[in-house]
């Protein structure tokens, strides 16, 4: 069903596009350990695509190769339609890709306010000068994606925290900060490690919803690693499954639920 | 009127950004400032000039340059000594090749020129971090302070290897050279530091700054949101190697006249610049005011307290000094890690709920 290249609706009524980005026969090694082995995906846009795993699967090393911080030994990233040519993390950055950590990566020094808002930094052009005077375009700047990042704080609903130092915050929040500082950037594709790690019910849930409604509001394309298997069967659109740094599943979550190699993966079988 | 941060609701973003949010603090400020510029002058005497307000001024420059290298952008720098002396050298080289021109204009350019140089130095920056970035820094220390020494054009091939500051005017007042009155001395001082205050603070609430802080914080979690560490390692080396050498320009001509390098800027003065941005508090340009207060009053105090007061022997009170300035750095520093900045902090939040406890 999701062999057609424009975009179309989905049998739930959600429109999916055409191929965002595609992985072509990645391979990442590590030495003589081999973290991902000749891996093609592709990631279309408006779908939350979710990447699972068992352990040491290599879900991690994948993001970090979407995300610049590894580099691929072999094969190609494609980036609407163009194939990406090897990037440092601050560059991929600013092609509109942003992304969260599976161990939070604030800035504890600063206030909520101002992490948020370091997200809007690629957006900000004001000259030396200018912000040493706060003068003209800095002031303007500064007023406009404050604008928008208390849009985003207000969405996620961590507006009352927005003075409070993120070293003060409890874990639940701190997650929930890290996501509106990627949402800030307004991305075109968000990458989520792992969004739910180390949450109670509650808070998967308010997490869970946050990323349905990123994807309906503003129509952000997700990438999410998650372990939470109902989680993700519940909201992605399609998923890819990894075991031992190769693919062995990929397609919606009632077609991966039914692999046989999926199953075996998860519930365990001796491996030869 | 009580101080109090409830009852001053912001209803726009500027309002809500700007240095002083809360009313007392902002009147507070200008008072501040007319006092300096328009009291102090007309009372300053040489005495309290060259002991308190002129070296406090100076290193209060020198202070803040430093923090945003270490306090904001978190980069350590054990070379400010040698970062002053480029100011230094620099200014005295402009003032004595083009003596026509303003000695504002070549105040400003020595910053220039130090930023440059302090940039070249923090390359090292984008391959290590902390410990090994002081040392390599502190090789920019002892490698600035022996050129200085060593080759003499930069002392314009004078016998005694000093460098002394010829005498220069702002607006027909003598500013520099032995004649200079306390008030003009301290009225450059002034200017620039107000400079420097202003612009630092602008820097550090703007995007720039929120760049530096960023990369302090998690550099990793800095790129990912797209901040090149390259270009924000060395705009921090820049911006604090400029102020810092503007205070340097002024140490050697407005304050000392005469400079021999190794003297003035040692590897000591690096220490106490950088000890007067822990006791202030890193990553606070009031901070940087007040660790330079706290440094140079302090011995001035002691010095009060124990020969004057107590009416003991000058040598013996100038060795105690240092032993009681010590000790009291170290209990400073365990009785409030983040120094002065933060004790202020936490005074504020008791403030707003005072003077009921919940």
């Amino acid at each position: 069903m999701f062999d057609q290249p424009e975009s179309f609706v989905t049998s739930d009524g959600r429109t999916i596009g055409g191929v965002m980005m595609e992985m072509k026969n990645i391979t990442l090694r590590f030495g003589g350990v081999v973290a991902i082995q000749d891996i093609s995906f592709d990631i279309r846009e408006g779908e939350i695509r979710a990447i699972i795993g068992p352990n040491g699967a290599g879900k991690s090393s994948m993001l970090n190769v979407i995300s610049g911080f590894y580099n691929p030994q072999e094969g190609e990233v494609w980036y609407k339609g163009e194939r990406r040519p090897s990037m440092k993390p601050f560059e991929v950055a600013r092609q509109g890709i942003a992304r969260t950590f599976q161990n939070i990566a604030l800035f504890e020094g600063m206030s909520v306010l101002d992490n948020v808002m370091t997200g809007r930094l690629n957006h900000m052009k004001a000259g030396i000068l200018s912000q040493a005077f706060w003068y003209g375009s800095a002031q303007r700047e500064e007023t406009e994606n404050r604008e928008v990042v208390e849009r985003v704080l207000d969405f996620l609903e961590i507006q009352h925290i927005r003075k409070t130092p993120v070293s003060r915050l409890p874990y639940g929040l701190k997650k929930r900060v890290e996501l509106a500082r990627a949402l800030a950037a307004d991305p075109k594709i968000l990458l989520l490690d792992e969004p739910m790690a180390g949450m109670n019910v509650e808070e998967k849930e308010d997490m869970s919803r946050f990323i349905l409604d990123v994807n309906d509001e503003f129509g952000t394309t997700i990438a999410l690693i998650e372990h939470d298997m109902s989680v993700v069967m519940d909201i992605s659109d399609r998923v890819v499954v990894m075991d031992y740094g190769k693919k062995i599943g990929d397609g919606t979550p009632k077609d991966v639920r039914s692999n046989q190699a999926v199953i075996d993966a998860y519930l365990g079988v001796a491996h030869d | 009127m009580f101080y109090r941060e409830s009852g001053d609701f912001s209803e726009t973003y500027p309002a809500d950004s700007q240095t002083f949010p809360i009313k007392f603090d902002r009147y507070r400020y200008y008072a501040v400032l007319v006092v300096a510029f328009l009291i102090i002058p007309f009372i300053i005497n040489d005495y309290w000039a060259n002991a308190i307000l002129v070296p406090f001024l100076i290193y209060a420059i020198a202070a803040i340059g430093l923090n945003i290298l270490v306090g904001y952008c978190g980069q350590v720098s054990l070379g400010t000594g040698g970062f002053m002396a480029v100011g230094a050298y620099a200014c005295y080289k402009l003032m004595t090749t083009f003596p026509d021109v303003s000695i504002m204009f070549h105040i400003l350019i020595s910053g220039g020129i130090t930023a440059a140089v302090v940039t070249l130095f923090g390359l090292p920056s984008l391959r290590i971090k902390g410990f090994y970035l002081a040392v390599a820094t502190l090789a920019a220390q002892f490698f600035l302070v022996w050129l200085f020494n060593r080759v003499a054009w930069f002392y314009n091939y004078s016998a005694s290897g000093q460098i002394n500051a010829p005498d220069r005017t702002v607006f027909g007042h003598l500013v520099t050279g032995p004649n200079t009155d306390a008030w003009a001395k301290y009225m450059i001082c002034l200017v620039f530091l107000t400079f420097a205050g202003i612009v630092a603070r602008n820097l550090t609430r703007g995007s720039l700054g929120r760049k530096w802080s960023a990369i302090r914080d998690m550099d990793i979690a800095a790129e990912i949101i797209g901040v090149n560490p390259l270009s924000a390692k060395l705009s921090a080396f820049a911006i604090s190697g400029f102020f810092i050498g503007i205070s340097g320009a002024l140490f050697f001509s407005v304050y000392l006249g005469a400079v021999e390098v190794g003297e003035a800027f040692g590897i000591q003065k690096s220490f106490l610049v950088l000890f007067m941005i822990i006791i202030g508090g890193l990553g606070s340009v009031f901070g940087s005011f007040a660790g330079a207060a706290f440094m140079v009053l302090l011995p001035v105090l002691l010095k009060n307290v124990l020969v004057g007061g107590l009416g003991w022997d000058t040598a013996l009170a100038a060795h105690l000094e240092f032993v009681i300035v010590g000790a009291l750095i170290i209990i400073f520093l365990i009785a409030e890690p983040h120094g002065l900045a933060q004790l202020w902090r936490v005074a504020k939040e008791k403030l707003r709920l005072w003077p009921f406890p919940h």
